[in-house]
């Protein structure tokens, strides 16, 4: 049987109370929420937090209130089968919807949250695995080690970012309430990554992640597309989330295009969603928006199937995506189903 | 006496009767078990491929608080293995590490963090050795020896054979056309959801007794006595409900020995269960397999020759690997007719953790590559799938080239049966790009002929206890491992005696309170534990008729055994209960005990290697699978599988769709997306979550026809349903991709990028095919000739035109079998019991 | 750490006294006896270790006690009532949807979260439902059907099973298979 190795748990009521606890904690100090990435994580001695500080007991963190029309605010601790299944992310932020429905498996989908799965920690396969393991290949920078295994010769780690909700949230235009010691702070979803496997976000490690704001999602329409072997179980080796709003005559005023599990963070495909802009969706500039948006896509060699072919699919899904949105026919299906 | 009114359960749908243990947590599977005092072990592994060990330093270990006991490979220094003649295991390695898992050290603690701790404080220097990792490194290092036994020619050859059955270059003579392919089949393991788990008890009168989850008690029984220098008496194995084996759990374990020991040494009940990552070490999995495959075939599709080379990567250790090895050639001849035949056969040894038996035992890999290729010659000659193998199948009551007798044969039907459901001929090249169907057929043994080890012992044996208040107590060594053997034994002995299988009490895999049954692997248990069973049940039907009849004053024949009572033909009121027929039995007869026991017929043709292959009857199996391929991204989803299964007659109709859909399962993950991969001389995918296991999403519907031969030798007619429907799936997927997208992937599993990468090839003209080019060069022993049975030369079936038949043919060309002395039964009900 | 806990399991209110490190799994299996509860792998990649906490099916090896300390959680062991068995474990024998029966609890339980919600639910359903738990013995077809024959019982729609595990009197619609 694996185990967890042991902590003190700490389960605060108040956000208040969090913040102090975790700040308290300092660096052996983590936050679980779900505790689907970090507990497999601790068993494997991934991380070996001394205290953890758990964020499920408080209240308020669990609650989505608003409307599409005005902007939704989804408590970072809604699990991910609430935001599947609420009508109003449905209605208005399909993607989003989507992707939270297309995590992992349904019972862990009961347990692990939005928050938790925007904070998901990269992955990569010379990572994921238990410390024997890690020990016989020899470590690596991200945990334990001081090379990369994937690139050996890199200064940096290239361990994917693998959450499937970062890339929806994203192209959805969605921010997110930052609450630590210091204060708050609501930066873009798009603000919360870096492009680097081991320092993956850019909050601080004793921030809570409070919410999810959705602006207003008036005249936006948007899908989620994931790739991966099997209909459950499998973190996306693929993620590609895509939102339009387009206006009279069908000519697209704004678009966001953002692959994930193609780089640390997930990519926000600029040049391919400005190619839309101002036009009407034909299958022609589909293809063309499908081959601008995977440009961006190097996937190396540390997760499922092959590099080569995961990059080509980035610019199958991103066309599906998108004929999906133009109402154009096309094969495959959103989100996770099969 | 006869039975009142036919069958009443046999070859009927009927509730599993360790249902109710398993679906309320009741059953006590082997990691459940708590025993007083009861320690957790745990085993240090190697985390190195290959390497000596220098040195090992346990004095850490034993000083941390709560470690009871540490043992190495010098306390258990005697080495082991399934096979006789592999005996190349040990417990724990003494000098050199073999493969990363392969155990090296094991502690008995208070729990199992502590033991864990104990583990890592253990001090191991390795000198490191270059890893052998592939068939073609095995092949071609000539420097590096992993194991240090072997048949040469090269350093890494655990096995190398070669036989030749009838003139091989005369049929090659005489074929109108001749292909040669090279297929690959990666390796795969069983990913059973229980992991494995040992618990050893040595108590104060010094005898051992170990409950653990094992497919083969008996087996494990052997090779704790060799390794603990104990006598077989003062040990007792309990093989506990198996979660899941799929033949990974058929070989005694590393784990088994060192709970054992260190019970021995603490004097305190053990436990080892493993992790999930160490499954994966554990292994025994199917072996990858490099095919080579040349047939040659008349216009009409009649094969006239056949020579297959096999190189199959072992792992570090002989396992099952011999018979592996030889199963790989043995079966060919089964399906098809096949008048002269020739096999070369070689096991490698390489840094992996061993490769061993997997549902199919060897006969998957050479079965995806002969029937992918018979498709390839129906094309090549314009046959469809269907009549090319009509053109082939083989009869009942025959012989093979390789001597292997068939009895009952159901072959033809399945195929017939499974085109016909499936549509096969409408859809066959019809369906739109990117929707195919592929057709492929297979053979498998009811049991293997011969025991692991030699002897001229029954293989299964069986006693009946029934006792005055009329209950009735089975006692057989078979172990349930999800495959029904409890249901089995209790159906065929409740059919027999008038009661209802669930009122049947089970004693099982005990070696102290059972009679022996070899295990539960080749698909033996049902035909049998089943044909022991049925002996003993009808032993004890008629002391219990004997009694009833004195006691009713009606002759014996005059008795009919019905639905709990035995009673007077012609006068159902004139009778006595079930109970009433046991308390007049025991006061006539004393202490109311009967057996039976089993032993197949010698069946071993005249030739060195011929132990493997033979079995008292065969089972048959055609499948078709429909796919849709989406040429986009190479993705493959079986639509629907027809599947038609000889299973001579079912015990029990449920029972038998269990295990035909549960195959079907199995094949799909194998063909599709199942693979043990490794890199830098590691596991790659070590867990449930990477090494990719369908889930309900990807599995589709699936029809089951059930083509009822009565097998002259089976008990009532059954004959073995647990693997051979996992054969042909496999190629009939790769077929069905064939014919949905034009594009040929050889090579075992087909991954979306491997279909992609071959549309692009067909895109630019190319052949459209993945998949190995060539085998390595190596060379085979000079063949062992055997001669073909007699009576071989029979005519050809003259008058008996196939699609596309050539004229003139001779009338003395052998057809590729000979008739068999085995005799067909009555082909009515069920025989009576 | 140690904890003295108040779990509520199967109607009952149990103390246990354990490091909060502990998981749900642990705790079930190894102090309070509980060992219907299995377990494949312990990292969430399986869902045989499933339980169900209010009625939601939630693995057990990746909970801790003091997460679900007053919450209502239900085992393979709770599943029966008084001696009863639920349709689902009636089902499941007589269809043969437990083999090996190692996956069978998480699965009862996670089609039980199912029934309650749903009581005629879709093939498709069913399946997308129990996606998180894997078997290996059985293709998950008899599942389905043991499910469905379940559901179509407790809704009145199917013969009620035979006493001696005899042949069902009749059988669920469809005899066999799985979500296309
Ligand atoms: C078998 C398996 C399959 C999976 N498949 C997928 C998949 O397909 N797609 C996918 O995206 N994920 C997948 N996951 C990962 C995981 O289940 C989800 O990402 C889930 O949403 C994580 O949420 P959690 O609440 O459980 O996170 P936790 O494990 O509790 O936390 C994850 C990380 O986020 C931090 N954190 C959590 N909440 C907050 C907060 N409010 N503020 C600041 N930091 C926080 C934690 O400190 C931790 O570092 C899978 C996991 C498993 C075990
Ligand atoms: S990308 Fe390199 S450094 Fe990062 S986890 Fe993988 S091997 Fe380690
Ligand atoms: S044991 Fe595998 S999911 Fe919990
Ligand atoms: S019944 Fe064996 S794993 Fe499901």
């Amino acid at each position: 049987m694996l185990r967890l190795p042991p902590f003190t748990y700490l389960a605060p009521r108040t956000l208040e109370q969090a913040v102090g606890q975790i700040g308290e904690a300092g660096p052996e100090g983590m936050l679980v929420a779900g505790g689907t990435d970090l507990y497999p994580n601790m068993k494997r001695r991934q991380f070996e937090p001394k205290v953890l500080v758990g964020l499920r007991g408080i209240r308020d963190l669990g609650r989505i209130s608003g409307t599409p029309a005005q902007g939704l605010a989804i408590g970072a601790c809604a699990t991910l089968a609430q935001v599947a299944s609420h009508p109003a992310v449905a209605e208005g932020y399909r993607a989003l919807a989507l992707a939270a429905g297309a995590v992992s498996t349904p019972p862990l989908r009961n347990m692990g949250t939005l928050g938790g799965n925007l904070c998901l920690d990269t992955r990569c396969n010379y990572y994921n695995q238990t410390y024997h393991w890690r020990k016989s290949i020899g470590f690596c920078m991200k945990k334990d080690g001081d090379i990369c295994l994937v690139a050996p010769g890199s200064p940096r780690c290239w361990a994917l970012s693998s959450t499937d909700a970062a890339p929806a949230a994203i192209a959805l235009g969605a921010r997110v309430r930052l609450v630590g010691a210091g204060g708050e702070r609501v930066v873009s979803a798009a603000d919360l990554y870096r492009d680097d496997g081991m320092r993956y976000l850019s909050k601080a490690p004793d921030e809570i992640l409070v919410d999810v704001i959705l602006p207003p999602a008036d005249g936006w329409r948007s899908t989620y597309w994931k790739l991966r072997r099997r209909g459950s179980f499998d973190f996306p080796i693929l993620g590609v989330a895509v939102a339009l709003r387009s206006g009279p005559g069908g000519v697209i005023e704004d678009a966001r295009i953002v692959l994930g599990a193609v780089a640390s963070r997930p990519v926000v495909a600029t040049r391919a969603a400005g190619l839309v802009m101002g036009q009407r969706l034909t299958a022609d500039l589909i293809g063309r928006v499908a081959q601008a948006a995977s440009e961006p896509a190097k996937p190396l060699d540390n997760a499922d199937l092959t590099i080569g072919y995961r990059k080509r699919m980035a610019r199958v899904y991103v066309e599906r995506a998108l004929r999906e949105l133009a109402g154009l026919p096309y094969d495959g299906a959103p989100g996770g189903a099969r | 006496m006869t039975a009142g009114g036919g069958p009443r359960f046999i070859g009927r749908p009927w509730a599993r009767v360790d249902g109710p243990g398993k679906t309320t947590g009741e059953a006590r599977y082997a990691d459940d078990l708590v025993l007083p005092r009861m320690l957790y072990g745990k085993l240090l592994r190697s985390h190195l491929p290959h390497a000596r060990i220098v040195r090992l330093d346990t004095s850490r270990a034993r000083a941390l608080p709560g470690v009871h006991a540490v043992i190495t490979g010098r306390d258990l220094p005697v080495r082991f293995g399934i096979m006789p003649t592999s005996q190349d295991e040990e417990a724990l390695c003494l000098e050199k590490v073999r493969y990363v898992g392969d155990p090296i050290a094991a502690v008995a603690a208070l729990d199992e963090e502590t033991a864990e701790r104990a583990c890592e404080a253990i001090e191991v220097e390795y000198e490191p050795l270059a890893p052998v990792m592939s068939i073609e490194e095995a092949v071609a290092e000539t420097s590096v020896r992993v194991q240090e036994h072997g048949d040469g020619p090269v350093p890494n050859v655990h096995k190398n054979v070669s036989l030749e059955f009838g003139d091989v270059a005369q049929g090659f003579a005489q074929a109108d056309h001749i292909r040669e392919d090279v297929f690959f089949f990666q390796g795969n393991t069983h990913l059973p959801m229980e992991q494995h788990s040992a618990v050893a008890q040595y108590d104060a009168a010094g005898r051992l007794t170990l409950w653990t989850s094992s497919q083969t008690p008996h087996y494990v029984h052997r090779a704790l006595a060799k390794v603990l220098g104990l006598p077989m008496s003062r040990i007792r194995v309990i093989a506990t409900p198996v979660g899941g084996g799929f033949g990974g759990k058929s070989d005694p374990f590393s784990h088994e020995l060192c709970a054992a020991k260190l019970a021995v040494a603490t004097g305190r009940p053990v436990k080892i269960t493993l992790t999930r990552e160490e499954v994966f070490y554990a292994h025994r999995g199917r072996h990858p397999v490099l095919m080579w495959l040349r047939t040659g075939v008349r216009r009409d599709g009649r094969i006239t020759a056949c020579h297959i080379k096999t190189f199959l990567d072992g792992g570090a250790y002989g396992s099952y690997g011999i018979a592996t090895t030889y199963y790989t050639g043995a079966l060919q001849t089964v399906t098809y007719k096949i008048p002269a035949y020739k096999f070369e056969g070689t096991r490698l040894w390489t840094n992996k953790p061993p490769c061993g038996p997997k549902r199919g035992h060897g006969t998957p890999q050479p079965r995806f590559a002969i029937e992918a290729q018979m498709d390839k010659l129906a094309e090549d000659l314009g046959l469809d799938p269907v009549a090319i193998r009509l053109a082939n199948a083989t009869e009942p009551f025959t012989r093979t080239v390789n001597h292997l007798r068939i009895t009952s044969n159901g072959l033809r039907e399945c195929i017939e049966r499974v085109a016909e459901a499936s549509g096969f001929r409408a859809k066959h090249r019809r369906l739109p790009f990117g929707r195919g169907v592929g057709l492929a057929v297979s053979t498998y043994l009811s049991g293997a002929g011969l025991p692991i080890y030699w002897n001229d012992m029954p293989h299964s044996e069986v006693q009946i206890r029934v006792d005055r208040g009329g209950g009735v107590l089975v006692s057989c060594g078979a172990i349930d491992i999800g495959q029904g053997s409890d249901s089995v034994l209790a159906g065929i002995v409740a059919e027999v005696l008038g009661l209802a299988p669930s009122e049947i009490g089970l004693v099982t895999a005990d070696t102290d309170l059972t009679p022996i049954d070899l295990g539960s692997y080749s698909s033996r248990v049902t035909f049998m534990a089943g044909n022991a069973a049925l002996e003993a049940a009808r032993k004890m039907r008629e002391l219990l008729v004997a009694a009833a009849s004195a006691h009713l004053e009606v002759e014996p024949d005059g008795l009919v055994v019905g639905d709990h009572r035995i009673h007077a033909a012609a006068q159902p009121e004139r009778g006595v209960t079930f109970p009433e027929a046991a308390a007049l039995a025991e006061a006539r007869f004393g202490t109311l005990v009967t057996v039976g026991s089993y032993r197949p017929p010698r069946l071993a043709g005249p030739y060195k290697g011929s132990g493997v292959g033979p079995s008292p009857a065969y089972s048959f199996s055609a499948a078709v699978v429909e796919v849709a391929v989406d040429p986009a991204t190479g993705e493959v989803r079986p639509q629907r599988v027809w599947i038609a299964h000889d299973i001579g007659r079912a015990i029990n109709e449920t029972l038998v769709i269990g295990q035909i859909e549960g195959s079907v399962y199995m094949a799909l993950g194998e063909a599709l997306m199942e693979e043990q991969v490794f890199r830098k001389g590691l596991h790659k995918i070590p867990s449930m979550l990477e090494y990719k296991s369908p889930t309900f999403l990807e599995m589709p519907p699936v029809e089951t026809i059930l083509v009822v031969t009565d097998d002259p030798e089976g008990p009532f007619g059954a004959k073995e349903a647990g693997q051979g429907p996992l054969l042909p799936v496999i190629p009939a997927v790769a077929n069905a991709v064939y014919d949905a997208v034009g594009v040929r992937i050889d090579e075992v599993p087909i991954t979306p990028d491997k279909v992609l990468a071959a549309l692009d090839q067909a895109a630019r003209g190319g052949v459209g095919r993945v998949g190995p080019r060539r085998v390595p060069p190596f060379r085979f022993r000079d063949p062992i000739k055997v001669e073909p049975p007699a009576g071989w030369s029979v005519p050809w079936r003259r008058g008996l035109p196939v699609a596309g038949g050539a004229p003139g043919l001779p009338d003395d060309l052998p057809t590729g079998t000979a008739p068999s002395d085995a005799r067909p039964r009555d082909r009515e009900a069920p025989e009576e019991p | 750490m140690k904890v003295a806990l108040t779990l509520r399991i199967n109607g009952e209110a149990r103390d246990v006294i354990a490091p909060v490190h502990k998981t749900l799994l642990e705790v079930l299996r190894e102090d309070l006896g509980l060992t219907g509860t299995k377990h494949g792998c312990e990292l969430g990649e399986c869902g045989t270790c499933t339980v169900l906490v209010d009625g939601t099916p939630v693995l057990s090896c990746l909970t801790l006690p003091v997460e679900v300390q007053d919450r209502e959680i239900t085992t393979i062991e709770g599943l029966a009532r008084g001696g009863e068995l639920h349709p689902l474990q009636v089902a499941f024998t007589e269809l043969g949807a437990a083999q090996c029966g190692y996956c069978t609890p998480g699965m009862l339980l996670a089609a039980k979260a199912l029934l309650d919600r749903n009581p005629a639910p879709a093939r498709e359903d069913v399946s997308a439902w129990l996606a998180g738990n894997l078997c290996r013995c059985t293709g998950y077809l008899k599942i389905l059907e043991a499910v469905e024959l379940a559901a179509a019982r407790a809704r009145g729609d199917a013969p009620q099973p035979t006493g001696d595990g005899g042949p069902p009197a009749a059988r669920v619609p469809q005899r066999s298979g799985g979500a296309s």
